[in-house]
């Protein structure tokens, strides 16, 4: 998957389930937007339980993780 | 004429010696309102005149003290001047050389704290028109707080707990004191140098009064107003007000409050998106249900389609022929039945057997039953059945009836 930020994996996804339940998609189409839909919503539960806080400080690079 | 004279500067130069030396004059405090106030504007020192309902006394502030005012004097504000007594010599007036303010009924911070906000709102700086959104989801967030203190600790935590995908970019301060304006300026102009940062919180924990002052310095209220990144103040406490709270994008009464406001809680998001993916499974399995119910339509239209369909439409009428002929087989059948047991009753009665059991006798030769007397010659072996057996004879005599009518038997 492209590289996206949680906000606009969530608006995606939010995209494809209207689109979903609008209705009026081919099979192949709705297979498509489900399967994309999946990965969209897994993406955003790993997101979520897995993100650790970075901390850097002002002026450094963001490689440099600061003490705090 | 020649009088004996002194000279007007003698005669002032003397008042003023007199009031330099009486110690009543070098230090007083006079309660009064402020009148005729006019600051100098090249030399910074301060001219004014106090009054009470009866009398006026002509003051003057030096530019030296002046600078350390933390309020605007102005006219009608009633104030205590201290300072000393004396007489300037030039106009030969004496007045009160003031050495501090301090505005009665309200503290000078207060004071201070009053104009600044009326000038700076008078300025468009605190228009709600000019305040910016938060992001929905920062990515990154600026905090411009104290390095080490328990106020930073907090928004981390909370940060940390609620939203862990944002990243945290941490411009340390000093958060009280003579320097803190021109450092947290500094901060807030380097986040905006920067084009990654989407939120600040610039706040400090709860303090004095004179702890938070700094967040109310002017040049600071600026530099928040020119931010373009939406800033979130958190001063002290609930209670605590400072300028820079009217001037930020959001206001947080703490700076835990501040790290609530600036994120979503991830547990909320978990929800939302457990939510659509629920949606998209259901959306996704009402689309393969229609589907699969479209495909038996189109395998019952083909049936239509097959020549035998024509029989397929009144499948009552077919049903309701087979039922017909169900019911025709069955009464044939059963007319059948009744025919077949009739036939057996009346073979029945033509067995010959039950012939036999009246006491009759059957003879039979090889030729088969004998019928006529005629059929048999003396000494011919015959075949005698009865009912319970039979009998092997020879003819010895033939008699033959010679009235040949009806038999009776």
């Amino acid at each position: 998957m492209v590289q996206r930020t949680y906000e606009q994996a969530e608006k995606r996804l939010e995209e494809i389930v209207n689109e979903l339940q609008k209705g009026g998609k081919t099979l192949d189409e709705s297979v498509k937007l489900f399967e994309e839909g999946a990965l969209l919503s897994d993406f955003c539960l790993q997101a979520l339980k897995n993100a650790e806080q970075k901390i850097t400080r002002l002026g450094e690079t963001n490689a440099d993780e600061a003490q705090v | 004429m020649n009088l004996p004279s002194i000279t007007v500067s003698q005669l002032n130069t003397y008042v003023k010696k007199l009031f330099d030396t009486d110690l009543m004059f070098a230090s007083v405090i006079i309660s009064g309102e402020i009148s005729n106030y006019s600051p100098h504007y090249k030399t910074g020192h301060l001219y004014f005149t106090l009054k009470d309902a009866s009398s006026s006394l002509k003051a003057v502030m030096f530019a030296g003290q002046a600078r350390r005012l933390r309020f605007q004097p102005e006219n009608g504000m009633h104030v205590f001047a201290m300072g000393r007594v004396s007489v300037f010599e030039r106009d030969g007036v004496y007045q009160l050389y003031v050495n501090e303010l301090i505005p009665d009924g309200e503290g000078a911070l207060t004071a201070a704290f009053r104009q600044l906000k009326q000038r700076l709102e008078e300025k468009g700086l605190f228009d709600p028109a000019h305040k910016k959104a938060l992001p929905a989801y920062p990515k990154k967030i600026g905090i411009i707080t104290s390095p080490g203190s328990a106020a930073l600790q907090d928004m981390l935590n909370i940060l940390g707990r609620r939203y862990p995908l944002a990243e945290i970019v941490l411009a340390g301060v000093t958060v009280q004191g003579q320097t803190a304006p021109l450092e947290m300026i500094g901060a807030l102009r380097a986040f905006n140098e920067r084009t990654d940062v989407d939120v600040l919180i610039l706040g400090r924990g709860g303090g004095s009064a004179e702890d938070l002052w700094c967040f109310n310095d002017e040049g600071l209220a600026w530099a928040v107003y020119e931010s373009h990144i939406p800033v979130i103040s958190a001063v002290g406490h609930e209670t605590d007000f400072t300028i820079c709270d009217f001037v930020s994008d959001v206001r947080a009464p703490t700076p835990s409050a501040a790290a609530e406001l600036a994120v979503p809680d991830a547990a909320d998001l978990l929800r939302r998106i457990k939510t659509l993916s629920d949606g998209l499974n259901t959306a996704y399995m009402q689309k393969i249900n229609a589907v699969r119910s479209q495909l038996r339509m189109l395998f019952a239209q083909r049936d239509f389609s097959d020549p035998g369909r024509f029989f397929v439409p009144d499948k009552l009428k077919i049903e309701s022929l087979r039922l017909q002929l169900a019911a025709q087989t069955e009464k044939t059948m059963q007319q059948k039945r009744l025919q077949l047991e009739k036939n057996v009753t009346a073979l029945e009665k033509l067995n010959p057997l039950r012939v036999l059991l009246r006491g009759y006798a059957m003879v039979e030769t090889d030729a088969g039953v004998v019928q006529s007397v005629d059929a048999l010659h003396i000494g011919e072996t015959v075949w005698i059945s009865l009912h319970d057996g039979s009998l092997t004879a020879q003819i010895r005599e033939i008699k033959r009836r010679e009235n040949d009518g009806p038999t009776h038997l």
